[in-house]
């Protein structure tokens, strides 16, 4: 569930508006084309999992004695 | 309850009342009440500087004192709410500041004021001193530096909020960011952010930041008064917020106060809310630039593929054309090559009224020598074959 392997958004939407330049652009070569427009849908649908609704995840970060970290999610 | 409305007429002493006035005389409790609407509505809370006089620390743990100076004297209170807050009581003589408001203490129809904080004067200097020393090291080290300030990354993934558990801070902030990112993750490192304690937990919380997973962190306190922000002053908590590797949002005082933690962070908002503005993208922007994305995507797309067809049915045209034109040349060339071969045909010979005369085995007789006496052969003319033989000898 953590976004943390994913694309980060940000090279997601800078990947996706260089496809659609190059798509809009004069490279006639369909099938380059193609495999840009479903790379496009790929990162697309990627950005928009980003972007729909999710639970927000509010934990508490806890320190014990040794210093060993300890995260527990916070209610409320 | 009143007889008259209260308001301005209320100071002014007017006609000495007289005989049937009586019958129309207030009650202790409707003017005490007038008076305190008055004095309330007058004076709101305000900055007092006093000489301690009378100090009396009641056994609940408020503290009652007369503040005074050459001219005039007032009745103070520190509720034990706020008195337990700050570091002690002040001393008899000492001169101070508080931050009082006025109140009208109604069973004894008293006027006192109601202070929530009391600073000696001396202490005050004392902190102006260190303020401006701490500034003058930190700006030595160049953690003002505005080359030094780190933009926020676009899409953090995860903030680390240094803020109390316990604050409206946290709860403003995770409004904001349900509104905004929901996506995002957020991890609270709790830490008090006022008394005694503020320094040394906030220097340990900034520490803690480093090793979590975060790309932002947002140091952040709600509403106080500036004696409130002073931890945020102190020097040991600007080199630590200098010292968190990720970018820091600060927000810790109001659009007025500006402590030095927030002179030492990348980024200063005026409030813990603010602050969640600045870190989270707004998901509706974002969600509107993927859909102009996904527009622009398929519109290329089905832009390019047109163009092929176009060019595809160029071509198929094209090649149509030539089929046809090579069709038509072969053709021609034909029908010549049909004419040539009829003009050559040994059939027309035999038409204008020649024959051929051809042995048994098929041979064609071409001199006299193959015509011996008597020999049998075919002549071939233009409609069939006649059976012939040699009759006597040339």
């Amino acid at each position: 569930v953590s976004g943390d392997d994913r694309l980060p958004l940000a090279a997601a939407l800078r990947r996706l508006e260089e496809i659609v330049r190059q798509l809009e652009g004069e490279e006639p070569d369909l099938d380059r084309a193609l495999a840009l427009f479903e790379e496009g849908v790929m990162v697309l649908r990627h950005a928009r999992e980003q972007v729909q609704d999710a639970e927000l995840r509010v934990q508490r970060v806890l320190e014990d004695a040794e210093g060993d970290l300890r995260i527990t999610d916070l209610d409320g | 309850m009143s007889r008259r409305a209260p308001g301005d007429d209320l100071f002014d002493p007017g006609p000495p009342a007289g005989g049937e006035e009586h019958d129309r005389a207030w009650s202790v409790a409707d003017v005490v009440r007038a008076l305190r609407r008055a004095v309330e509505d007058a004076v709101g809370q305000i900055w007092i500087k006093g000489e301690i006089a009378e100090l009396r620390v009641h056994q609940r743990g408020h503290w009652y004192f007369t503040l005074k100076d050459d001219a005039a004297q007032i009745r103070c209170v520190v509720w034990q709410s706020y008195a337990r807050r700050l570091p002690g009581a002040p001393a008899v003589g000492a001169e101070v500041y508080i931050l009082a408001r006025p109140d009208l203490y109604e069973q004894r129809g008293e006027l006192r004021f109601s202070a929530v904080t009391v600073l000696p004067t001396a202490a005050v200097g004392a902190r102006q001193l260190a303020y401006l020393r701490t500034k003058e090291a930190l700006t030595r080290d160049g953690l003002f530096d505005p080359a030094r300030k780190r933009a926020p990354p676009a899409f953090p993934r995860a903030v680390a909020l240094v803020t109390s558990v316990d604050g409206a801070a946290l709860g403003d902030m995770r409004t904001v960011a349900r509104r905004r990112w929901p996506a995002i993750r957020l991890l609270v490192v709790n830490t008090a952010v006022q008394g005694e304690p503020a320094e040394r937990e906030l220097v340990r919380a900034l520490a803690l930041v480093n090793r979590l997973p975060v790309d932002l962190c947002i140091l952040a306190r709600g509403g106080g008064s500036r004696e409130d922000l002073g931890a945020f002053d102190r020097e040991q908590v600007c080199r630590a917020v200098a010292a968190v590797r990720v970018p820091v949002i600060s927000a810790v005082g109001h659009e007025t106060d500006v402590s030095l933690a927030d002179l030492v962070a990348d980024l200063r908002a005026a409030t813990p809310s603010a602050a969640m503005e600045l870190a989270l993208p707004d998901r509706r922007d974002v969600a509107d630039r993927v859909a102009v994305l996904a527009g622009r995507l398929g519109g290329g797309l089905r832009r390019r593929t047109r163009v092929v067809a176009e060019r595809l049915r160029g071509v198929e045209h094209r090649l149509r054309h030539r089929m046809r034109a090579l069709v038509a040349d072969r053709r021609d060339r034909l029908g010549a090559l049909a004419g040539q071969l009829e003009a050559l045909s040994p059939l027309r010979v035999l038409d204008r009224g020649y024959a051929v005369a051809r042995d048994a085995a098929g041979r064609v007789l071409r001199q006299v020598a193959d015509f011996p006496p008597g020999a049998v052969f075919r002549l071939r003319v233009s409609d069939g074959e006649v059976p012939a033989r040699v009759e006597g000898t040339p």
